[in-house]
């Protein structure tokens, strides 16, 4: 008995609970739809091999192309939970970003005024860096305004959201850029049977770990977001850190740019990145993290980006047309928050106790 | 002997009534042969940010309060194609009307009450109305719906219904004297700008704004309902969106999936630049005025020039935001090292 109860509270407090909760509710709603409608119930997990025409040998199935699509949101999720963690509040320029860094790459790439090319006018390498360097820059800007002039996260990164769109437009001289060549194309599409992002993703997600893991750079962070002023007499340099974690983000978005691109082989400076930061910050807070600071956890926010892009596989696979599935996302998110929130989340403690208090009566 | 104090605040409006001068005037300069100087232009930036000046009301309202509303832009998209699509199955204009204000209290209520009540941040909420509307918008109709004068007299009549001002008029190139006109458009935003303007100022209400804006701690202690202020503020932002959204539908006579894309970060730089804070507690709607009047500004000076990329207005907004912002800051820091 008392084991049981111990479990059932092990659960209860796992931070991993909401995000793994959505995760499987998604796959559960898949299972059934697919058992409706006649096809193999489990046809949600299967992936195959298949041979195509452009890339050889690749892994397909619908779990693969969550995992592909997902990929940008996920990278996203990755700098905001750090910017959200240090400094409490939001990061909404990474979309802007993300297409900043697309067109200044495409822009090096093709070299300026060029709109169409499948000859690289300067090495690769030049072109990712320039755009890495950008994303860093955007970051370092943000991070100042935040960090230095204290100003509220989300009023100094609507000065990037506005800009940094315009300016990619303004870099690639008003049009869309193509570079139509595999070695670019190479970060959207295959590296053998396995999607590239899934890797670049991986590759991310391993070096963030690590470093968060092996050095104090997480606690760091969080003992910032909790309460920077006390970080400071600790000894903590809280202003360096917040700057940091925006520079952070920047350079994932130049990532996520990066690949985004590379998969239309292009920089559509008006659509890349669209909407990117709204996903990213529903990730973070899908993950179970407080968008009010402090402690975060990395696992809950990259599986809350993916439950993103599989509610989003989902709708599409139940026949919803991409413009009317922001419908849905909205309810979805509604709902999870509203539990997440402190009045109803004291609500329920209240109600649980109450139950325990009847029953020790008893 | 009165001295009306100079804080930080008015100095800021200061700055954002001279800037709106300095850019109106070397429009004027750089582009007077173009009809520039033309009272008319004035008018005509008016009238194309009729919409804007309601919603950027609104935003106001809900920014004192220390929150912010991201779903604006969207919601009037949704009130548009609400308005393309009632009047095309034959709903008369008034009924329509009344319609989007109601469903504009509603729409407020259910954000306030999630804000207010669950203590939901005010972005996730709005983002999350900014989806639903969005979504809601395809759901209605995905195909672009124009209003024409079959579709409904009445409000094709109100649309190209010129009020024509007595006084500003020229005499162009053939010898005709142009009277300059606005629309109606324009009324509804001057009237809801200073009913803005004295309720925040005079009535228990607007002063509850700023007080729960100021500190949530010291409103509740001086028995303020804080909730229910949060409520109201979101209800009657919304429904200033509703009419900012009828005034919109005015100008641009259709409604689209894709319409006001990005209106709320318009509305709220408007904002911002008019010496609002989104920190709460600090604002006031004739900075707000000016700040849409600037916006309105750069976008007529680029598209007076002509040869300007189409990106530059973001730009030099985003510009202005910075600008504005650092002086804030510097404003707080200042005000800080007085206080120790």
């Amino acid at each position: 008995m008392n084991n049981k109860k111990s479990f059932w509270q092990k659960v209860k407090s796992w931070p991993l609970l909401l995000p793994v909760v959505c995760l499987l509710l998604v796959m559960a709603v898949n299972i059934i739809y697919d058992a409706s409608i006649g096809n193999n119930p489990f046809s949600f997990f299967k992936i195959t091999l298949q041979t195509t025409t452009g890339n050889g040998t690749i892994l397909y199935g619908r779990i693969i192309d969550i995992l592909n699509r997902g990929s940008e949101a996920a990278i996203l999720a990755l700098g905001m939970t750090l910017v959200v963690s240090s400094s409490a509040g939001t990061d909404i320029s990474v979309g802007s970003v993300m297409s900043l860094s697309a067109s200044v790459c495409c822009m090096l790439l093709a070299g300026y005024g060029v709109t169409s090319t499948s000859e690289l006018a300067v090495p690769l390498v030049v072109g990712l860096l320039g755009a890495l360097l950008i994303g860093c820059l955007c970051g370092a800007f943000n991070g100042f305004l935040v960090a230095h002039l204290k100003i509220q996260p989300m009023v100094a990164t609507l000065i990037l959201f506005t800009a940094a769109r315009a300016i990619g437009l303004l870099v690639c001289n008003d049009m869309i850029v193509y570079v139509r060549n595999d070695s670019f194309g190479f970060f959207g599409s295959f590296l053998g049977p396995i999607p590239t992002p899934i890797i670049i993703t991986v590759i991310c997600v391993l070096i963030l770990g690590t470093v968060l893991k092996k050095t104090a750079l997480g606690t760091y962070i969080q003992s910032v977001g909790i309460n920077p002023k006390a970080s400071r007499i600790a000894g903590l340099n809280s202003k360096t850190i917040i700057f940091l974690t925006y520079v952070l983000c920047g350079l994932f978005a130049a990532v996520a740019g990066i690949m985004q691109s590379s998969r239309i082989t292009s920089a559509d400076s008006n659509n890349i990145g669209l909407y990117m930061e709204l996903d990213a910050i529903l990730a973070v807070a899908l993950g179970g993290n407080s968008l009010g600071g402090g402690k975060f956890n990395l696992a809950g926010s990259i599986i809350g980006a993916y439950t993103i892009q599989a509610i989003t596989t989902t709708l599409y696979a139940l026949g919803v047309s991409t413009s009317q599935a922001p419908v849905y996302k909205a309810v979805i998110v509604i709902i999870i928050v509203a539990i997440q929130a402190p009045p109803v989340q004291a609500y329920f403690r209240k109600k649980s106790a109450a139950k325990n208090a009847v029953k020790e009566v008893a | 002997m009165k001295k009306t104090k100079l804080n930080g605040n008015t100095i800021l409006l200061f700055i954002t009534i001279a800037l709106f001068i300095v850019l109106y005037a070397g429009g004027c300069i750089a582009y007077g042969e173009k009809g520039f100087t033309h009272f008319q232009t004035f008018l005509n930036i008016l009238i194309t940010n009729a919409g804007l000046i309601c919603i950027s009301c609104g935003l106001t309202v809900v920014m004192l309060t220390a929150g912010i509303d991201i779903s604006v832009g969207a919601v009037v998209a949704m009130d548009c194609m609400l308005l393309a699509v009632g009047m095309q199955k034959g709903i008369g204009a008034v009924p329509m009307i009344l319609i989007i204000l109601l469903i504009g209290v509603v729409f407020g209520a259910v954000q306030g009450y999630l804000i207010g009540y669950l203590q939901i941040q005010p972005f996730i909420v709005t983002m999350a109305g900014m989806f639903f509307a969005r979504g809601m918008t395809a759901v209605i109709c995905t195909d672009q719906i124009s209003i024409t004068q079959e579709t409904n007299e009445l409000f094709y009549n109100i649309a190209n219904y010129k009020i024509v001002l007595p006084f500003g008029g020229y005499t162009n190139n053939h010898d005709v004297y142009v009277s300059p006109y606005i629309r109606v458009g324009v009324v509804v935003a001057l009237v809801v700008l200073i009913a803005v303007f004295l309720m925040l100022r005079y009535t228990k209400f607007g002063r509850a704004l700023y007080a729960v804006g100021g500190s949530e701690q010291s409103a509740a202690m001086m028995g303020l309902n804080v909730k229910f202020t949060k409520l109201k503020a979101y209800v009657l932002c919304s429904v200033l969106t509703s009419i900012g959204g009828i005034c919109y539908c005015l100008n641009t006579m259709s409604g689209s999936v894709q319409q006001a894309l990005g209106y709320e970060m318009d509305a709220i730089s408007s904002a911002v630049i008019g010496g609002t804070l989104l920190t709460g507690g600090v604002g006031n709607v004739i900075g707000t005025f000016f700040g849409v009047l600037i916006n309105g500004t750069i976008s007529s000076i680029v598209k007076t020039n002509g040869k300007l990329a189409s990106s530059w207005p973001n730009i030099l907004t985003a510009a202005l935001l910075f600008l504005f912002i650092v002086i804030q800051s510097i404003f707080a820091v200042l005000r800080e090292k007085k206080k120790a």
